[in-house]
């Protein structure tokens, strides 16, 4: 099936204005509190669109699995926000904002949706001062601007190294205000299981309360999904632990599409693994690239020796060798292929000979060690308690790791997937990265789609239907409430004889290797033959004690687990179906001779958005051809 | 056998253990073996939850998320100290390089009147949404609010604010308080609104609002041991409980000439 994301025609400078007045419907605000939307998660995207639709009038319940709203993995967002505000005064726009995101994408991305994206980006920032987010300023009171990877100008606004911390207490001091006005039912350490849908349309979730162990459905007359991202399918990656695929996957397998599952990012900048023990990687956030030079030794017989030994002609900058105009800011998919394949000849460093150094000898000479602690101290410090070496006297080692999913459950310019009243935000859907997503893009995806994209656009859905259409008593709820239990109970019930981590760690293991940050057909059918073997195994063999009835901190990661094990493959059958190379998503069949990623226009051009069609069946394939009518296909260069 | 730099540990862990809120609680003692400098405190809690699903017992339940020091949700005391005692440091940041071969480590949960346990070292922390519920926000609402430039806030003012917000609302304050008072986490959301012109406008009802949340959600009061800034994770001073107190006093007087009236809570509604 051919699908369509109905994105608005036309000018693009006009097309969300237009949209907004010719194709929404509004609901009057007598109407708005007789509907009840569920949102779901709480990070940036999750907690500005409760809280913007329940300053509107809606009724809204909120729920998280972490014990309170503001601790959504949003918080561990650190260098920054986009938005074009162009208050450096260097050339800055809307057009390059929106030309920025498409590019960096490789051209992977609806064009319309980017280009709201950039429109309200603006807002963004203004709505957060307003809250009281304490962004970086300049002795005259001015907001301050950093540069980011992909980009030549100045645009991202921060907040010390905690940019992702502060905007999401703000998004959750505004939805804390409605909980406190009781516009908002929060129900924190909550998961969502199962999506119910009644007749075609998204009415409910089935959730279970992960005190007392109680399953239960809410009904509503929308669902809103915002759940973030599946990088934990590689087991280690800077995702916080209960980060997972199942809200998003449950909805999967009600029907919603799931696109580009095989865009992932991989982080250039992160802390190496140390261990086998170890249970999650750590960012050193893309801004330190703003004054830290990246090397390795030019000879192999240099990597163990200790860098300040190393002299100058014998270090090998190949980030600004290989790519001149932007050196260090390299976009992440490009900076992160760069250090595998220099760790790949053998100049790696540290442990395993997986690790490139972040130099920040070359801006502490220039401007200081107080500068540098003042813009980045916390990151300092971080990589200090880790690792046990100070950074100021010696370089860091860094090494790429899993970080954000560009792929997600497909939507259209609504932000609503192809089931009616099921609408996804944030780093759930895969609507605006395309196949790369730049540095502090997130949080402006986030916010924008909680703030100021959501509360036009479910009106329109919600005009259209009838408030309280569906019932709690509805077969569709009692056989979601029961296949929720059934699974619980079968978790439960196996009683065998290996954990679930270390069904997760073989899992994790086998798709970092095989597909990764490079992909073969062999290693993706390698990938493709293994996992169900393992899954089997996980069924026969998983280890979960305790009961369904009360806290059990088991029964929530093997259900995640068990999730993650499914969603597995599609991640890997999209890659093979994939047959060229696109941010983040390398094939090493398919690309120049210089090492670059080879994109297939021809023949890859869209969206591809697969549909759940049952357990041992293969998924089928839904292509949303992509239009490029503003900016031209052409080879991404950052040389 | 000492512990080097690169040898492994064994250490002996002993634990509250307690299936449910409404059930007694007591220690039970485990064996950590193996155990690296490497690892994170909570890696290491890893392995020996490993060890116990394997011998057919329940894990030890506690709270952890983010795992980068960030998300405020690993809480537990060591050895009588909220988060282990490395100075600005959350449990999931400490590493084992700080132990050596041998130690035996207590472990707890929060203890506070405010923060009723669920299981083992799990806590219940609504109280603290409570009190930014009550008023620990601006009542702006989505849209309609000036350009970011519009109103200048001077450095030092914006990185008093910053200093302030850290905060990651951990609840270290508290279960170090001996009054489990919320001052600390109450006192920097205050300040942080107050020092900020988009926070001035309704700072004498937040404080006030605040104040009275705190006595209502079980919450003790201040009495200067200042253990609450040694417990706390990001730094946050106990200057902000001052500001807190000085903000409250205000407050007061202000109602009082009639300036204004405290009664209604901040909400913009």
């Amino acid at each position: 099936m051919i699908l369509d994301g109905k994105a608005p025609t036309g000018k693009i400078q006009d097309s969300w204005d237009k949209h907004r007045f010719d194709s929404l419907k509004l609901v009057n605000p007598a109407n708005k509190r007789k509907y009840k939307i569920l949102v779901v998660g709480t990070g940036l995207a999750g907690a500005s669109a409760a809280a913007s639709l329940a300053e509107l009038g809606y009724q809204v319940e909120a729920f998280c699995y972490q014990d309170s709203p503001r601790r959504a993995h949003s918080i561990a967002a650190q260098g920054g926000i986009n938005a074009a505000k162009a208050y450096p005064n260097d050339g800055d726009s809307i057009y390059r904002l929106f030309y920025d995101t498409i590019k960096g994408g490789d051209f992977r991305a609806r064009e319309a949706d980017v280009w709201r994206l950039a429109q309200v980006s603006n807002n963004i920032i203004d709505q957060c001062v307003a809250q009281g987010v304490p962004f970086a300023r300049d002795y005259a009171g001015y907001l301050d601007n950093r540069s980011f990877g992909g980009a030549q100008v100045s645009r991202t606004f921060y907040a010390r190294g905690q940019t992702g911390q502060q905007l999401l207490l703000g998004a959750y001091s505004a939805l804390s205000r409605q909980i406190g006005l009781g516009t908002v039912k929060m129900f924190a350490r909550t998961e969502m299981l199962d999506l119910v849908v009644v007749d075609g349309e998204a009415k409910g979730i089935t959730v279970r309360d992960l005190v007392t162990g109680e399953l239960r459905s809410h009904v509503g007359d929308a669902v809103v999904l915002a759940t973030g991202g599946y990088v934990n399918v590689f087991y280690l990656s800077t995702n916080a632990m209960g980060c997972s695929v199942t809200a998003i996957w449950k909805a999967h397998k009600k029907g919603a599409y799931l696109a580009n599952p095989c865009y992932t990012q991989i982080h250039p900048t992160c802390i190496p693994q140390a261990g086998d023990y170890q249970s999650k990687l750590t960012l050193m956030s893309e801004s330190l690239r703003n004054d830290g030079r990246i090397w390795v030794p030019k000879k192999k017989e240099d990597c163990n020796k200790p860098p300040n030994e190393i002299p100058e002609d014998d270090r090998d900058y190949y980030l600004e060798r290989k790519y001149p105009s932007y050196g260090n800011l390299a976009p992440r998919d490009i900076a992160s292929r760069a250090a595998k394949e220099q760790c790949d000849e053998g100049r790696g460093v540290g442990p395993g000979g997986r690790g490139v150094y972040l130099d920040f000898s070359a801006s502490i000479a220039r401007l200081g060690e107080n500068t540098i602690r003042e813009r980045y101290g916390n990151l300092f410090e971080m990589y200090e308690r880790i690792t046990d070496e100070n950074a100021y006297q010696r370089p860091m080692r860094i090494y790429p790791a899993p970080h954000y999913a560009m792929g997600g459950l497909w939507v259209d310019y609504n932000l609503q997937s192809n089931i009616p009243g099921l609408f996804v935000l944030g780093e759930a859907n895969f609507s605006v990265h395309g196949a790369n997503r730049l540095g502090a893009s997130a949080l402006m995806q986030g916010l924008a789609d909680g703030y100021f994209v959501i509360p036009y656009t479910i009106a329109n859905y919600l005009a259209q239907t009838k408030p309280g259409k569906a019932k709690a008593d509805h077969a569709e709820f009692k056989k979601s409430l029961a296949d929720v239990k059934a699974e619980r109970d079968q978790l439960l019930g196996i009683n065998g004889k290996r954990t679930v981590t270390e069904f997760m760690r073989e899992v994790g293991v086998l798709m970092w290797n095989n597909v990764g940050m490079a992909r073969s057909k062999e290693s993706l059918t390698e990938t493709l033959q293994k996992l169900p073997a393992i899954r089997e195994e996980f069924w026969k063999n998983v280890k979960v004690s305790g009961s369904g009835e009360e806290f059990n901190q088991q029964l929530e990661n093997a259900g995640r687990t068990a999730d993650f094990l499914e969603f597995a493959e599609l991640l890997s059958r999209d890659a093979l179906h994939r047959e060229e190379s696109c941010g983040g998503h390398f094939r090493v069949e398919h690309q120049y001779p210089d090492g670059e990623a080879k994109r297939d226009d021809a023949n890859f051009s869209y969206a591809a958005a697969w549909e759940w069609k049952g357990r041992g069946q293969a998924p089928e394939l839904h292509k949303e051809p992509l239009k490029f009518e503003n900016i031209h296909l052409a080879v991404r260069s950052y040389k | 056998m000492s512990a080097t730099e690169h040898g492994t540990m064994n250490l002996k862990l002993i634990v509250w253990r307690q299936p449910a809120p409404d059930q007694p609680g007591r220690f039970e003692t485990y064996d950590a073996k193996n155990i690296t400098p490497h690892h994170s405190f909570l890696e290491m809690l890893d392995v020996v939850n490993e060890d116990l699903i394997k011998a057919g017992k329940d894990p030890i339940a506690f709270d952890h998320d983010c795992r980068e020091g960030i998300c405020g949700m690993c809480s537990a005391v060591v050895n009588g100290v909220p988060h282990g005692g490395q100075e600005r440091t959350t449990l999931c940041q400490l590493h084992m390089r700080k132990f050596k071969d041998g130690d035996a480590i207590y472990l707890e949960p929060w203890r506070a009147r405010a923060f009723p346990i669920l299981r083992d070292l799990v806590v219940d922390r609504g109280a603290l949404d409570k009190l930014i519920q009550a008023a620990g926000f601006v009542s702006c609402h989505t849209g309609g609010v000036p350009d970011g430039n519009a109103v200048l806030v001077g450095k030092p003012e914006a990185d008093y604010a910053m200093d302030a917000a850290e905060c990651i609302g951990c609840g270290a304050c508290v279960a170090a308080c001996p009054n489990g008072a919320a001052m600390l986490f109450a006192g920097a959301k205050v300040s942080q609104l107050a020092e900020l012109p988009q926070g001035q406008v309704e700072a004498p009802q937040r404080v006030a609002a605040m104040v009275k949340a705190m006595a209502d959600h079980g919450f003790g009061n201040c009495t200067n041991h200042y253990e609450c800034e040694g417990a706390c994770p990001k730094g946050i001073k106990v200057k902000f409980i001052a500001r807190m107190n000085r903000e409250f006093t205000r407050a007061l007087f202000l109602e009082k000439i009639g300036a204004i009236s405290t009664t209604r809570a901040a909400s913009g509604d």
